[in-house]
């Protein structure tokens, strides 16, 4: 009986903390048509959210594109298919490894960091304050960030894979004697824009809402202690992986699934 | 009735709980227009929690909030941040914005709220600053000020754009003698020379009181006694003489609620006694 009834507390604040994710969802959706008059205010969290990230976005690019290229390489050539090395490493990067990665690295190295941020500054009542000074914190401090997260993963994620390429490039012609022009010939040939980019970018722009929503609702929702920070820092990180995953599955499925 | 001009603030029957702890039980309380009214009491009483509730960041349980003649849980959001403009409030833990230096902290609400050229902030500022002593202090980051400056500096942001009431939560906390000494006199000053009404929570009794109009006491979710500070110095409350008088003994409990002590001492006992 008793498990019964945790359960059912569990379920109801379940549903209570999704019900309070969407109130905010949509107050900061409203806040941002008033970026506009702001454009210094996003500019600023672009830099700490986007530019931040661009180390670890770019070395776990060259690394990822690396591996691609070694183990795209290593299955091709019993086939004797090793230049279309190019197409193989372009798509997995493009279509998939782009946004999932780039978003499981941004949650980590961004989302966390928001999280923190907002956590701490309703710990020390500097959000409380804001509110008695008349500005609205959701207005002032999440929907700049909002913006810049959703602006910033799309980029990233290209830059990601871009390095990639690069990185399988390096691997599969520099080490392995993949014909140079063969690399980008098949790449080109076996990509297609709208197929394959632009799905990539769609997912990356979705990866950015959910990462950046979840890091700042985890943050303004926190407990307002040391302890209620740390875990809504967890928390942001585990959820998005989740969510990343999950809707990654659903959107593959919707895109390249027929 | 009084004429509504005559209080800023009325405070009707007021109950608030705080989970199943009762913080107000039925408070009611006026703050002239223009006065300095002290609100004290014991620690965790909820002196913070009623400058919230008049702030609109709380919402009371029953009883009716009024400032300015509007009643401030029905407000709408838009209304309520129009009111809050005409508010400042310093707040007990000082809630400087870590990542803004002291000019920027101050400057805040002057570029939120006004279209002032830079120039023109920069005065206000500066002037404001300069009231609490901290004008060379202006590029300081919060986390480089020692607990008072960091109070003076969250005070110069409370008045920065000039409103017709402050609140203050404990202003005096963690200052020396002389800073205190400019602060009490300062917190007159901008009463007095730009008509405003302030609320003082202090736990410096003489000095509070020896600047304030109008003093209210609560106690266990009541006003226990209200006057002037001449009439609470004359008061046989047992309640006034206690707490004006700092008297460990008395009606105020030091205590916060709890069985009896040996009670949980024997409780303790019991318990390991039956864990072996
Ligand atoms: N966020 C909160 N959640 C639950 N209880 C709270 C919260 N904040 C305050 N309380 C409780 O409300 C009561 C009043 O708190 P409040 O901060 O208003 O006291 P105070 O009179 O300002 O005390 P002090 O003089 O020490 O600042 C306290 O007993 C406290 O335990
Ligand atoms: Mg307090």
């Amino acid at each position: 009986m008793e498990w019964l009834a945790g359960l059912g507390h569990s379920a109801l604040s379940f549903f209570q903390r999704l019900g309070r994710g969407h109130l905010l969802f949509f107050a900061i959706l409203q806040g941002l048509p008033g970026m506009v008059l702001r454009p210094g205010l996003v500019v600023q969290q672009v830099y700490a959210v986007g530019v931040l990230s661009l180390i670890i976005i770019v070395v776990s690019g060259l690394f990822v594109g690396m591996v691609l290229g070694l183990q795209g390489y290593n299955t091709l050539v019993d086939f004797g298919a090793e230049q279309s090395l190019g197409s193989v490493v372009a798509l997995t990067l493009v279509r998939e490894l782009g946004p999932v990665v780039t978003a499981l690295l941004f949650a980590g190295r961004a989302g966390s960091a928001l999280t923190a941020e907002i956590g701490l500054m309703k710990a020390t009542e500097q959000l409380s304050g804001m509110e008695m000074m008349a500005v609205d914190p959701v207005r002032r401090v999440l929907a700049p960030r909002f913006l810049a997260g959703f602006l910033s993963l799309p980029v990233l994620a290209a830059i990601f894979s871009a390095v990639g390429v690069w990185g399988g490039y390096f691997v599969g012609v520099g080490l392995l004697g993949v014909d140079d022009g063969a690399y980008w010939s098949q790449m080109q040939a076996a990509t297609d824009f709208r197929d394959d980019v632009w799905n990539g970018v769609i997912k990356s722009l979705v990866f950015g809402v959910v990462a950046t929503w979840i890091a700042l609702f985890e943050g303004y929702d926190a407990i307002p202690t040391s302890e209620g920070v740390s875990r809504a820092t967890t928390r942001t990180v585990v959820h998005t992986s989740l969510a990343v995953l999950g809707l990654d599955f659903v959107l593959t499925a919707l895109m390249f699934g027929e | 009735m009084s004429r509504p001009e005559e209080h800023l603030v009325r405070i009707r029957d007021l109950h608030f709980s705080r989970g199943h702890r009762k913080i107000f039980d039925g408070v009611d309380l006026d703050i002239r227009r223009g006065s300095v009214t002290a609100i004290m009491g014991p620690s965790g009483t909820g002196k913070t929690t009623l400058l919230k509730l008049i702030g609109g960041q709380l919402r009371p349980d029953a009883g009716t909030i009024e400032v300015a003649g509007e009643q401030v849980q029905r407000l709408s959001r838009s209304r309520l941040y129009e009111l809050r403009k005409r508010m400042g409030m310093l707040f007990q833990s000082g809630a400087l914005f870590t990542d803004l230096n002291l000019y920027d902290n101050v400057a805040f609400p002057l570029r939120e709220h006004t279209r002032l050229p830079e120039a023109m902030v920069r005065d206000l500022v500066l002037m404001k600053l300069e009231a609490v002593g901290l004008r060379g202090a202006r590029d300081l980051m919060p986390s480089e000020l020692s607990g008072g400056m960091a109070r003076r500096a969250a005070l110069a942001r409370a008045i920065a754009l000039d409103p017709t009431m402050i609140m203050y939560d404990e202003p005096f906390t963690g200052q020396d003698p002389i800073s205190m000494g400019v602060l009490v006199k300062l917190i007159r000053l901008l009463n007095d020379a730009l008509g405003l009404t302030s609320i003082i929570v202090s736990h410096d009794v003489k000095e509070t009181a020896a600047i304030s109009d109008y003093i209210y006491l609560i106690a266990q979710g009541r006003i226990v006694a209200h006057g002037t500070p001449a009439d609470l110095e004359r008061s046989d409350s047992a309640w006034a003489q206690q707490f004006l008088n700092a008297e460990p003994d008395g009606p105020v409990p030091f205590h916060y609620p709890a069985a009896p002590f040996g009670e949980d001492l024997l409780a303790g006992r019991e318990s390991r006694q039956g864990g072996r």
